[in-house]
């Protein structure tokens, strides 16, 4: 809590810089004034140029997926071709492979959600548990959760691979799905929120009414902790639709894959492979489509994100 | 991390830290003690996945590296002999140093872009700023590898733009790919997909310092730079802290970038890039499941510990204790 601590280099510097004479004082806010307006023109331009950069490989990809391969090789890069081909791209994923990326995009969904959700279910309960419960062995467990947050889970994903390849759900839908349900870091932020959120006094004087635990958990906790579930929903979602290393070990079957792993399989063969295995249309158009859910999606819950996803770092 | 970690609501201001307020002695009665029993059951789903999907792969990869098994005398058991050999592997101990030196390049530019950013955002109220904030935030919503997909296309000389944009400064095309240059790129890559996200925490941060404290620095003739360095910074140390923590971690397991780039670029990135694809590739491609395990587990260990001794230094800062 150091970080609210008056801090004597900023409380006692800029003290001998105000006892001026008022004439002084005035011309400094007229400098300042000046320099203000001229920062504010420099910031501007600042925001602008990295806006620029954050965007221009996004505006390339929206770009690219309006044209077919000759038009990719031929044209200028940040602008369309006289030829617009992105309805006839999107028909090529409905035939290409039979329409297979259409299956890995619902993959994804799928993988996604059930991970997402379920991770989220699970640190809402145990951050709940975490917060309002002072049971035996509570704070060791907690440390080693939190210890956790550090271990890096790709690590975990050749162990993962052979203990389940053990149980023979390797290359099934639950490989991916289980391993994603872990989200110690949900638990911690669902703890820390819980516990300023949820008031003590509610939970008793609910407990009093003669509410049970699992009722007074449902009916008072519950919803006071909207804001921290979407943003942990949201990050878990985030995570299980980005994964990667996980998916590419446990996954085999083309049926299976995300659609991460299936355009990356689709990009290795075009490099690779002869004419007729390239479809770099293909991939520019199955990229934006694939990335337009989320792009919406954190359009549409901006009020939740931009506050959200700092919880747990504000002390 | 225990009853003291305030946390305000996420639009809130942030409480100052009141000591943390002892709560009567509980577990008096026999009736109180069972009910906190209650805390078990709703942090046993969490702990039931955690033990199997966690703890369970960590042991069984360490119990994994202590054998080897070879065609000619099946599975034994050879002690630290992975161990061993892994920090005598070139290969490992390449990719290990790699690594460190991403963790060294990358983690200051993303935190610069971000803090920058963020600061910049802090002080603007306009439009602009806040439909930059959502453009350089984007990229946090397209997956890894689509970013990466990308950018691999930006970077090819086959069909990216490069040509086209140094043509305009009569600059020969830099080749993104060479071996010299691929590090460069990737960074670039890591830099342009986390950098937004990081923005918005240190935003969100900064947003909840009482504007009440600005009022007094220029009142004492402060200036922007000097608010911006010697308030806002110091102030928002703890969520810088875990910035870096995140960032220290993503960067040790370097997976996803270098892997679709070598679809592109396989004279630069070789299988062993990073410590995480050689053990991909000891796994997938060799079959050398015991060997792959002790790297994975060498790594994971690597991991926590250097973020465990980053945490332990920045305390001060991050107010963990």
């Amino acid at each position: 809590m150091s970080v609210f601590a008056p801090r004597a280099d900023v409380r006692d510097e800029p003290l001998t810089t105000v006892t001026g004479v008022p004439s002084r004082n005035d011309r400094g806010a007229s400098d300042r004034r000046r320099r203000n307006g001229g920062r504010r023109i420099g910031s501007q331009a600042f925001l602008i140029i990295l806006a620029i950069y954050f965007v221009f490989p996004i505006w390339w990809l929206v770009v690219a997926a309006t044209k077919n391969t000759s038009g990719l090789f031929g044209s200028s890069p940040f602008w369309f071709d006289d030829h617009f081909a992105l309805f006839e791209n999107i028909a090529g994923l409905f035939t290409h492979q039979g329409g297979i990326y259409w299956r890995w995009l619902a993959n994804s969904f799928v993988y996604a959600f059930a991970g997402g959700i379920g991770a989220t279910v699970l640190a809402i309960l145990a951050g709940y548990g975490f917060a309002k419960y002072r049971f035996r062995g509570r704070g060791a467990v907690f440390t080693i959760i939190l210890g956790s947050v550090m271990v890096p889970l790709t690590a975990l994903v050749i162990p993962t691979f052979m203990l389940l390849s053990q149980y023979g759900i390797i290359n099934t839908p639950w490989a991916v799905i289980l391993p994603s349900l872990l989200s110690p870091f949900g638990v911690y932020l669902m703890r820390v929120y819980t516990q300023d959120a949820v008031p003590d006094e509610m939970l008793e004087a609910a407990r009093i009414d003669g509410a049970g635990e699992l009722r007074t958990f449902f009916q008072v906790a519950l919803p006071l902790l909207r804001p921290a579930i979407v943003t942990v929903l949201l990050l878990s979602v985030v995570g299980t639709w980005n994964n990667f290393f996980l998916p590419l070990a446990v996954l085999t079957d083309p049926d299976l894959l995300p659609v991460t792993v299936g355009l990356n399989r689709w990009t290795a063969l075009s490099n690779a492979g002869a004419g007729g295995e390239q479809v770099w249309n293909l991939i520019t158009t199955g990229s934006f489509v694939s990335i337009l859910p989320l792009i919406l999606s954190f359009l549409f819950l901006q009020r939740y994100w931009q506050g959200g996803l700092a919880i747990g770092s504000i002390k | 991390m225990t009853t003291h970690s305030t946390l305000a609501a996420p639009a809130a201001a942030v409480v100052p830290a009141r000591p943390a307020r002892r709560r009567a002695p509980r577990g008096g009665s026999k009736l109180e003690q069972r009910r906190q029993r209650w805390g078990w059951l709703f942090v046993s789903p969490f702990l039931l996945v955690f033990a199997l999907f966690l703890i369970f792969p960590l042991f069984y990869a360490f119990g994994m590296s202590l054998f080897t098994s070879t065609l000619a005398t099946g599975t034994k058991f050879t002690g630290i002999d992975n161990y061993l050999k892994a920090f005598s592997d070139p290969l490992f101990l390449e990719g290990l140093l790699r690594v460190a030196a991403f963790a060294v390049v990358m983690i200051p530019a993303q935190l610069i872009v971000a803090m920058a950013a963020a600061l910049v955002l802090d002080t603007l109220v306009t439009r602009l700023a806040s439909l930059s904030r959502l453009l350089i935030f984007a990229p946090y919503a397209i997956p890894v590898v689509i970013g990466a997909l990308m950018w691999s296309f930006l970077y090819s000389p086959r069909f990216g733009p490069g040509a086209t944009l140094f043509d305009l400064i009569g600059q020969p095309t830099p080749d993104f790919l060479a071996s010299d240059t691929v590090f460069a790129s990737l960074v670039n890559i890591v830099t342009w997909q986390w950098s937004g996200y990081y923005m918005v925490v240190i935003y969100a941060a900064l947003r909840s310092i009482d504007p009440a404290i600005y009022e007094a620095a220029r009142i004492d003739g402060a200036n922007g730079w000097q608010t911006a360095t010697r308030i806002k910074v110091p102030m928002i140390s703890s969520s810088v802290v875990m910035v870096i923590t995140f960032a220290l971690i993503g960067t040790l397991q370097f997976f996803t970038e270098p892997v679709v780039l070598r679809n592109i670029a396989q004279g630069a990135i070789d299988a062993a890039y990073t410590p995480n694809m050689y053990a991909y590739s000891l796994a997938f491609s060799y079959s050398q499941f015991n060997y792959a395990s002790a790297i994975a587990f060498s790594l994971g260990m690597l991991v926590f510990a250097g973020s465990f001794v980053f945490l332990f230094l920045t305390r001060k800062q991050s107010g963990l204790k």
